[in-house]
């Protein structure tokens, strides 16, 4: 008998999330991680980002966001050990981090996105 | 891969170096293009920060400002941004080779299925960016 992989849907769940990262992170992190701290451009407003973050479709938008990027991010490093590192006996251990690290943040985005 | 130990040989093994990817640039590469992984999930740690900061007040959300102008969180930011875009231009460009096209029996060249890819890309950050100033 063998057993069922899990690996089929982990990797779709890694190509998903490797779309998302590609069209979505570069824009967002130049945005909110650079240019509107440092002034580079004029940022939205206090009170102007906290109403578009509390329309539905921004809570959904931002929840794909930060979780199917972490599920990429999951796979890819459980490889990158793997692979670069060579520690295959850890095993266990790291796909509990990694896909653990990745459900644990899927968690808290649903968590602080629902209740702003 | 449990089955495979059965059949490969036990009595030789060519050692390979843990720094193995360090000779080559396809091979640094590679590991580049892995390690991009991490600043993906940096990104999102820093996200989670910001909705937090935004939801516990005006106060909370000028504080997290201040630290993200921090010497430090910059460059981190700086070369996680690099890493970011470097993630999306090797996804791209991977696209027609882990998806081949075919159409009429032909395959569709690179081409037609990588550009498209960067020009979605561009219009997808134009409208995230307008949305995002505008509000």
């Amino acid at each position: 008998m063998s057993k069922r992989s899990n690996e089929p849907f982990l990797w779709m769940l890694f190509s998903t999330g490797g779309v998302v990262a590609a069209m979505l992170i570069p824009v967002h992190l130049f945005l909110f991680g650079l240019a509107f701290p440092l002034g580079l451009l004029d940022g939205p407003s206090y009170q102007g980002l906290l109403a578009l973050l509390r329309h539905p479709f921004a809570r959904l938008y931002l929840f794909v966001l930060c979780s199917l990027p972490l599920f990429h991010w999951a796979h890819r490093f459980r490889y990158t050990l793997y692979d670069g590192l060579q520690i295959k006996h850890l095993n266990e251990l790291i796909n509990a981090f990694c896909y653990g690290g990745a459900i644990l943040g899927t968690v808290l985005a649903a968590y602080l996105l629902w209740t702003t | 891969m449990p089955g495979s130990a059965q059949y490969s040989p036990k009595t030789f093994r060519t050692r390979v170096s843990t720094y193995w990817w360090l000779g080559r640039w396809p091979y640094l590469k590679f590991i580049l293009r892995e390690l991009s992984s991490v600043f993906v999930a940096w990104f999102v740690v820093i996200a989670l920060l910001e909705i937090r900061a935004l939801r516990n007040g005006p106060t909370a959300y000028v504080e997290f400002q201040e630290r993200l102008r921090s010497p430090i969180l910059v460059a981190v930011n700086v070369v996680a941004l690099l890493f970011v875009i470097f993630h999306a231009a090797t996804w791209f460009n991977l696209t027609p080779k882990a998806m081949p096209l075919r159409l009429g029996g032909k395959r569709v060249p690179s081409l037609f299925i990588v550009a498209p890819s960067y020009l979605v890309w561009l219009a997808i950050s134009v409208t995230v960016a307008w949305i995002v100033l505008r509000g």
